[in-house]
């Protein structure tokens, strides 16, 4: 076995592939987000309740896909529930930047998220790690309603630090 | 060439042909069962490119000198390679595109742009690739033309017997594909263009997964269109032909306005050339179809018939050993199929099991290969895809197995 597989396949990622936590329907959800990777055909429907203080209360998916998208949305619904909105921004940020940059330091706030690392040796693989990732992001877009969006479009988080558009806030439109 | 003492091929031999055999992927022998994306291409195929770029590269058609004279003549000689190749009545019924899609985008837009009228039917199947579908949708969208499918059966091919029901008169044409690059299903041509004539309906055969694959003449099947890839079939990317008969080329107008397309320019109007220069605006891909007719050299040389036995031998012997593993289905039709099968497997999702060939030098695709609307008719988000030509082995199958089985334990 590759030293990559292990490390793209680690034991907490088939184990929440396996057995997803958060994993159902939110019926008093807020918001609704259905996110389509049309690339793989891996699918989320994401449900997001908020808080008083407008932190994410309640949230949970389901879906289906690969091993990668399954376990990021379970381990995604793990590290975001009870988070306010900013540090929910800053875990999308930091969790796309593990995946995706090689230099990237992995924040010790991501937790088990950072299992995830071994993603980023495979570039055709992240968008399977970012499918709940973008959804939960038009989930906090728009904080109420129903929404489709899709790995598709264009991230609206900034994709290459040091670039002009880098400090643009994530509240751009994906859709 | 590569001709045993007994008549057969030198299978073994051939894999000495083409230089990229030799690589390695994540320190494993490389294993290339994605031929159906694209085919390697044979030393006689690169040596051809290098050769007119290194002796004979000028622009065709219109250079009056030495280079240009050997360009045009190499271009042209390609054209008479695959009229012949395909059985065409002439030269003239080939037109070089880019590749399949455009062949079909051209059809769609000069033949379909100009004869067709709100509320005629174009008749599709539900197991085509998106580029015979999507330049339909196009047409359909613009001039209101619809779309009617042929439905697909569970066992993977398409429902014959609900043809009658379907090609009615307000169907104009039928277009479909010769072998599903999905399923594998090989459709009878020669009896869909059959029916299709006796109704007065035109046919155009994507013969993208066919032509390098097994004998393909357009008498014999009867179409009167039919589109194929040069890089399918051992030729370079960027080139692939569109036959039509000639007169419907001649009856069709350009699509594509340009050089090398017209007799004589006016600042007001053009008077535009015959088939197939019509349609061939601009400098062409010169180098690509001297390559693909260097190709369909290296093809004859085997012989389309031994490629289709040899290409059958190893599709049914995966079947058989695929069948062997847990959780598996296998799409499409048993019996004879084209060179390729589509799985699922119960553990893995295909793209993990993709990730993981691919960590063990095997080349498969995983995703939904272009045909979304047929996977979500089998209930399915993808497949994983091993697909295969002359080059490949029984052992290399018998690697696959190895590979996939390992997979199943990893996942499960």
């Amino acid at each position: 076995m590759s030293l990559e597989l292990e490390e793209l396949y680690q034991e907490v990622i088939l184990d929440h592939s396996r057995r997803p936590r958060n994993f159902g329907d939110l019926a008093d959800a807020a918001v609704r987000v259905h996110g389509d990777n049309p690339a793989c055909g891996d699918e989320i429907h994401l449900g997001v309740k908020f808080g008083p203080d407008g932190e994410l209360q309640e949230i949970k998916f389901t879906g289906h896909g690969c091993a990668i998208s399954q376990a990021s949305a379970s381990l995604m619904t793990m590290k975001l529930k009870g988070k306010s909105r900013a540090e929910a921004e800053g875990m999308l940020r930091a969790f796309h930047d593990l995946v995706t940059d090689e230099m990237a330091e992995a924040p010790r706030t991501l937790g088990d998220l950072r299992m995830m690392q071994g993603v980023r040796k495979f570039p055709q693989r992240v968008k399977c790690a970012m499918l709940a990732w973008r959804a939960v992001e038009q989930a906090l877009l728009q904080s109420a309603g129903e929404a489709t969006i899709s790995t598709e479009t264009d991230f609206a988080v900034p994709q290459h630090r040091g670039l002009p558009d880098s400090a643009a806030p994530i509240g751009k439109n994906v859709a | 060439m590569h001709q045993m003492a007994g008549g057969g091929v030198d299978w073994k031999a051939i894999r000495e042909d083409f230089p990229i055999l030799r690589e390695r992927a994540h320190g494993h022998p490389l294993i290339y069962f994605d031929s159906a994306a694209t085919s390697q291409k044979p030393q006689a195929v690169l040596d051809a490119l290098r050769n007119y770029y290194e002796h004979d590269n000028a622009n065709v058609h219109r250079g009056l000198h030495e280079l240009s004279s050997r360009a045009t003549e190499a271009y042209e000689t390609s054209r008479q390679h695959v009229a012949k190749y395909i059985g065409a009545a002439t030269a003239n019924e080939i037109i070089f595109t880019r590749g399949t899609t455009e062949g079909i985008n051209l059809v769609a837009q000069a033949w379909g742009g100009k004869f067709l009228r709100a509320g005629d039917v174009i008749l599709l199947t539900e197991m085509e690739h998106h580029s015979n579908l999507v330049p339909w949708q196009l047409l359909a969208a613009r001039t209101g033309v619809r779309l009617r499918f042929v439905p697909v059966r569970d066992d993977g091919r398409l429902a014959l017997e609900e043809l009658p029901s379907l090609l009615t008169p307000e169907v104009k044409l039928f277009a479909f594909t010769h072998i599903s690059n999905s399923l594998g299903t090989i459709n009878p041509v020669a009896k869909l263009c059959q029916k299709a004539r006796a109704m007065g309906v035109l046919t155009l055969v994507d013969a993208a997964q066919s032509a390098g694959h097994l004998p393909v003449d357009v008498q014999e099947l009867g179409c009167d269109f039919l589109a194929f890839s040069g890089h399918k079939m051992c030729g370079p990317t960027g080139i692939g032909v569109l036959y039509g008969r000639a007169e419907l080329l001649d009856a069709m107008p350009p699509w594509h306005g340009g050089g090398e397309m017209i007799v004589s320019v006016t600042l007001e109007k053009s008077v535009f050339k015959k088939a197939p220069h019509r349609f061939e605006a601009g400098t062409p891909n010169i180098a690509g179809a001297i390559g693909l007719g260097a190709a369909i050299e290296y093809i004859e040389g085997i012989g389309r018939a031994a490629i289709f036995e040899h290409d059958g031998r190893l599709a049914e012997y995966a079947m058989e050993r695929l069948a062997e593993l847990p959780g598996m289905r296998v799409l499409g039709p048993s019996g004879q199929r084209g060179a390729l099968v589509g799985f699922v497997m119960d553990s893995a999702h295909p793209h993990d099991l993709t990730t993981f060939a691919d960590q063990h030098g095997l080349a498969l695709r995983g995703g939904h290969h272009c045909n979304q609307p047929l996977m979500r008719r089998f209930g399915l988000p993808g497949t994983t895809r091993a697909s295969f030509y002359f080059y490949n082995t029984i052992d290399e199958i018998d690697r696959m197995i190895e590979i996939l089985r390992a997979a199943a334990r990893f996942f499960t």
